[in-house]
């Protein structure tokens, strides 16, 4: 297991004049609708506990209004909440200093906003410093780290355009640099990807996947989005009207929604190519399957499977054989079926 | 002794102050403010004593400077903010006009007032508008004093200014002052508070102080409208001029007020288009300047 990274527990938001106030109301289950209409306070969180681990994606999902940006907010404190804990690497975020709270918001995370929030009045190469000037690093150095990061997210040679000049894409790309520049462990992605094109959104999720794939940072990434989700998120969690109402992998949130609200997340995706013959794998390995990598889709799977002429597939992970799975499985999995064999997954 | 003068009251006569008790009041605020000015009169003007010499510095020092110099630094000037040749020719043949019709003189002195008024309203209006823009209470209290400024007729605080500090420079600066601070600090306390709300929590997310997100993003960004501001407190500046002679202050006011009790056509309109020409130079410069502040703002998408 990774090390825990963010630990966030018992934490409550409610916004309006006087919130602290209704915390009882609210944990002995009055809800956001009643606390409006009585108190005319808004429920921003209730009762979130979630673990975020180091060098991990946690991707947090929900509908609009639901407390996604909100939550995010909290990490760095640029929201105050009502009462609960949110540790980092073993400190209290909460009992830091004005000043502590500066050096951790300089050092320790930084963060990617939906609409860029990119400077206009600086250039590109300005922008991407703005987090190594408030770190206090001399102007020459900085301007060194920023063009390299300038450089990895594919902005070479426009260091010197203001932002106003780029489309949204490169926008966010400096956004991305920006936060990379400074170096902090921890990356707070707030819709980051929402406001651009379908294909410039793809691009750039394969450009964090790269840069992930070498940086290994935490990053808390927020979305609407479960295609935008189960592409980068290993962990997901899916908030509702401030509430957690379910954590876990894409494979349990695909395979295992909660309740209706997350069945509607996941019934437009395409099941087959987000499944893998890890989570369907049970029983004994057959002998006479086709043996295939555990991490491998369904949809890859079913294929390789109807290319050889065999019944069933071996599973294996790193090299040892785990368990089998059939045509049969696959097409059920994939087709949201409730299948009858097997005692270790039911799926809906 | 009755506040409602009933016998007083009919159809089209509202009901009143007994005749008495108003005059009293009336005398008893005229006496309160002349003990006032007569305790506190020499110590204000003692406070305004190095305004004075330094106004009466500068004016002397625009007077006594050659004039080719005065020309060739307004063309300068004038280059600077607007970046357009045709400016900086205008801006000199109007000042060489001006010299040839023997107004040289006075248009340095209301140079001089104008540019210290200015200056003085800047440096005094733009913290002002930014404390309103920090704090909703303080814009709430600061904005109707700043209406009562630029509505109540000039004349009016030109009473108290005069009972105070005289006649002369100090008390003419200060009621072009009264009037011309209003829109640098309304333009400032809107630039501040136009400022996109992301933009501002980017600044917090990477751990700008109070400090460094007014003077990296907050000003820079409200720069466009605090110069609007600037602009329109030079014009009204300017547009006091005449009543700043009343009071004292020398400058291009001074020949229009003869004109005006002399009944000198030509004196009084020659100055008053004086007036008009440096208006509306300061104003286009200062325009094409607030102008090339935003030039980062167009887009050239694509690239
Ligand atoms: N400053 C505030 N004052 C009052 N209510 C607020 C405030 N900020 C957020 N809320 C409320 O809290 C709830 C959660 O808002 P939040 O912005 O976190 O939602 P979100 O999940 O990010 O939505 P979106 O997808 O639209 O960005 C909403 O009901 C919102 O109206
Ligand atoms: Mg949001």
């Amino acid at each position: 297991m990774p090390d825990l990274k963010i630990k966030i527990s018992d934490l409550y938001k409610i916004f309006g004049s006087n919130g602290a106030a209704h915390i009882d109301k609210v944990r002995n289950g009055v809800g956001k609708t009643e606390l409006l209409e009585k108190h005319g306070h808004v429920l921003g969180l209730q009762n979130i506990n979630i673990d975020i681990f180091a060098g991990r994606i946690q991707v947090i999902m929900g509908l609009s209004g639901s407390g996604k940006s909100t939550l995010i907010r909290h990490i760095n404190r640029l929201i105050e909440p009502t009462t609960g804990q949110i540790m980092i690497d073993g400190k209290d975020v909460l009992s830091m200093s004005a000043s502590e709270l500066l050096h951790f918001r300089r050092f320790d995370a930084s963060m990617v906003f939906q609409k860029f929030a990119l400077l206009p009045h600086r250039t590109v190469l300005a922008n991407t410093t703005y987090g190594l000037s408030m770190q206090g690093i001399e102007q020459s150095e900085a301007e060194k780290r920023a063009s390299h990061w300038l450089e990895r997210v594919g902005l070479a040679g426009f260091e010197d355009r203001f932002p106003a000049q780029l489309s949204g894409g490169m926008q966010q790309r400096v956004g991305l640099a920006r936060a990379l520049a400074t170096d902090a462990d921890i990356l707070l992605m707030d819709e980051a990807f929402s406001a651009l094109d379908p294909l410039i959104r793809a691009d750039m999720q394969g450009i964090l996947l790269d840069l992930q794939s070498e940086l290994h940072k935490t990053i808390v990434f927020i979305t609407h989005d479960l295609d935008e989700a189960l592409r980068i998120g290993d962990d997901i969690a899916i908030l509702r009207d401030g509430n957690l109402v379910q954590q876990g992998s894409s494979q349990d949130i695909v395979l295992n929604p909660a309740d209706d609200y997350v069945a509607d997340f996941t019934k437009d995706i395409n099941r087959a190519r987000v499944l893998t013959l890890g989570t369907l794998s049970h029983q004994e390995p057959s002998v006479d399957g086709i043996a295939l990598d555990s991490a491998l889709t369904l949809e890859q799977a079913m294929n390789d499977l109807a290319a050889s002429e065999k019944e069933a597939i071996t599973v294996t992970k790193d090299g040892q054989m785990i368990g089998q799975v059939t045509m049969r499985d696959m097409i059920y999995a994939a087709s949201r079926v409730k299948a009858g064999d097997g005692d270790t997954v039911t799926y809906r | 002794m009755a506040l409602i003068d009933w016998s007083k009251i009919t159809l089209t006569d509202p009901p009143q102050m007994p005749r008495e008790v108003l005059r009293e009041l009336k005398k008893g605020i005229d006496g309160t403010f002349r003990e006032f000015s007569r305790g506190y009169g020499e110590a204000i003007e003692n406070f305004f004593h190095p305004l004075l010499m330094f106004l009466k510095w500068f004016q002397d020092l625009l007077i006594e400077t050659p004039w080719p110099l005065i020309l060739v630094i307004l063309g300068a000037l004038s280059w600077w903010g607007s970046r357009s040749w045709k400016m900086v020719v205008g801006t000199v043949v109007a000042f060489l006009f001006i010299g040839w019709l023997d107004m040289w003189e006075d248009t340095m002195a209301t140079l001089a007032i104008v540019s210290v008024a200015t200056l003085l309203c800047i440096a005094i209006g733009i913290p002002i508008g930014i404390l309103m823009a920090r704090s909703d209470r303080v814009q709430a209290m600061i904005l109707p004093v700043l209406d009562i400024m630029q509505t109540i007729p000039s004349f009016v605080y030109l009473i108290p200014v005069v009972m105070l500090l005289g006649i002369g420079k100090v008390p003419g600066l200060l009621a072009v002052m009264i009037y011309a601070i209003p829109p640098i600090v309304r333009l400032t306390n809107l630039g501040i508070r136009l400022v996109d709300k992301e933009v501002l929590e980017a600044a917090d997310a990477f751990g700008s102080s109070y400090w460094q997100k007014l003077f990296q993003v907050q000003i820079p960004l409200a720069l466009p409208n605090i110069f609007a501001g600037v602009n329109q407190t030079i014009m009204m500046a300017l547009s006091m001029v005449v009543i700043a002679a009343m009071i004292g202050v020398p400058g291009l006011g001074v020949p229009v007020l003869r004109a005006v009790s002399n009944q000198y056509l030509a004196l009084g309109v020659m100055n008053g288009l004086a007036i008009v020409a440096i208006a509306i130079i300061f104003d286009r410069v200062s325009q094409a300047f607030g102008k090339r502040l935003q030039k980062h703002r167009e887009g050239e998408h694509g690239a």
